[in-house]
């Protein structure tokens, strides 16, 4: 069925190929019992930027806790109860007035999970990951994060152990608002430094 | 390998399809793939980097016409077959149809590391040139860089090589930098106020 000429098989439906394999697995004893599900609710419920927001509140409160957050993210993130995989190196890149950070994975889909949970299909798909190193301020202008020319851009391309958060700019007219309130204006995209606040 | 994933600076794609919210999961099939990427993973225990590579082997029009989660039902049941717990047979069979997989390894095993070299050789400010290599196996090196310089902004340690640990039981372990490019040096357009940083192995690297 793979065929070595000719016409080629028609590829069977993706539903239908994950369906072969968890069956295939589970015929194995592989798969315990409600695995999948609890796999699948953990993402869905436990991780997500809700956890990232909480952070940059803290950093826009704690002129102490941004500090540390700048100087060693994955510890300063720790205090706060996050951590694990793909986030056991992170470094925070704050945007400035002067400044405009910008994270990428162009080898594949690196991204920093406990913060910000799964990334988006379209950090993973090939236009956002090809143009971001390429070109920068048209694509942020593009995605309705214009940058103005005398801001410098930072791109940050993951290809290593290390996740990157960007620490977005306060928004002007928070004063004193509390932390709790603070996180609920916090979004995914200014996170990764494609929208800003 | 020089596979269709090392995409930075390609042109021709377009818009991104961007949406400020979505779903974790956009379909049930995506989550389950999820879960089922952990499962084979856990059965086979892969070295380090030989999942990623399993993407990377992907042929190259399969890649951009699949979402991500089917490069990763794709890399799960390569690894699955490749270790001995599967068959493409069985696979097809049960999906009605054809399973494609990814491309055979086409790098040798690494069986003789050499030594560790965990001592940084360069340091924050030091200008240096990534080496031109075209390794048929695994490498966190993006294309966009090889040849270029740029300048040491960070260091971070010293952590396994995924050229070595991908392609077998061995390990090596070098300090990584991030290192700053110019962008404008980069792509000879004449951009101005553009850095764009990239996270790299001692060994990439050379002094320039």
């Amino acid at each position: 069925m793979s065929g070595g000429g000719g016409d080629p098989a028609p590829m069977a439906p993706v539903e239908q190929r994950v369906a072969a394999l968890e069956a295939l697995l589970t015929e194995r004893g592989l798969v315990p019992e409600g695995f999948i599900e609890e796999i699948t609710r953990r993402y869905e419920t436990e991780i997500g930027p809700m956890n990232g927001a909480k952070v940059v509140a803290r950093a826009w409160s704690d002129p102490a806790f941004r500090q540390r957050l700048l100087t060693d993210g994955t510890a300063a993130i720790a205090e706060m109860g996050f951590g694990g995989a793909e986030g056991d190196h992170m470094v925070v890149v704050e945007n400035t007035p002067a400044v405009h950070n910008v994270i990428v994975c162009t080898l594949c889909s690196c991204y920093p999970w406990p913060t910000l949970g799964l990334p988006p299909a379209w950090y993973k798909d090939p236009p956002y990951r090809a143009r971001m190193v390429r070109e920068p301020r048209t694509l942020l202008a593009e995605m309705g994060c214009g940058v103005p020319e005398d801001v410098e851009i930072r791109v940050w391309d993951s290809s290593a152990e290390v996740r990157y958060l960007v620490l977005p700019q306060r928004p002007p007219g928070t004063e004193g608002m509390p932390e709790a309130e603070l996180a609920g204006l916090v979004t995914r995209d200014s996170m990764i430094g494609v929208a800003r606040l | 390998m020089d596979g269709i994933h090392d995409l930075g600076g390609m042109q021709g794609f377009g818009a991104v399809d961007h949406a400020p919210a979505e779903p974790v999961f956009h379909e049930p099939w995506e989550g389950r793939t999820r879960a089922l990427m952990e499962v084979v993973l856990d059965a086979v225990q892969p070295n380090g980097g030989e999942f990623r590579h399993a993407i990377e082997r992907m042929a190259p029009g399969h890649y951009l016409t699949s979402s991500y989660y089917e490069h990763w039902l794709t890399a799960a049941a390569t690894l699955a077959v490749e270790h001995g717990l599967l068959t493409r047979a069985d696979l097809e069979a049960r999906a009605g149809g054809r399973f494609p997989l990814s491309g055979p390894v086409l790098a040798p095993p690494v069986t003789d590391p050499v030594a560790d070299a965990s001592e940084p050789r360069f340091g924050v400010g030091d200008r240096v040139r990534v080496r031109e290599w075209h390794s048929p196996g695994h490498t966190r090196c993006p294309r966009y860089v090889r040849g270029q310089e740029g300048v040491v902004v960070r260091l971070d340690g010293a952590y396994s090589v995924p050229d070595v640990e991908a392609h077998g039981t061995a390990r090596r372990y070098e300090a990584t930098y991030s290192v700053r490019f110019d962008a404008a040096s980069l792509w000879r357009d004449g951009q101005r106020g553009v850095w764009v940083h990239v996270d790299l192995w001692d060994s990439y690297l050379e002094a320039a």
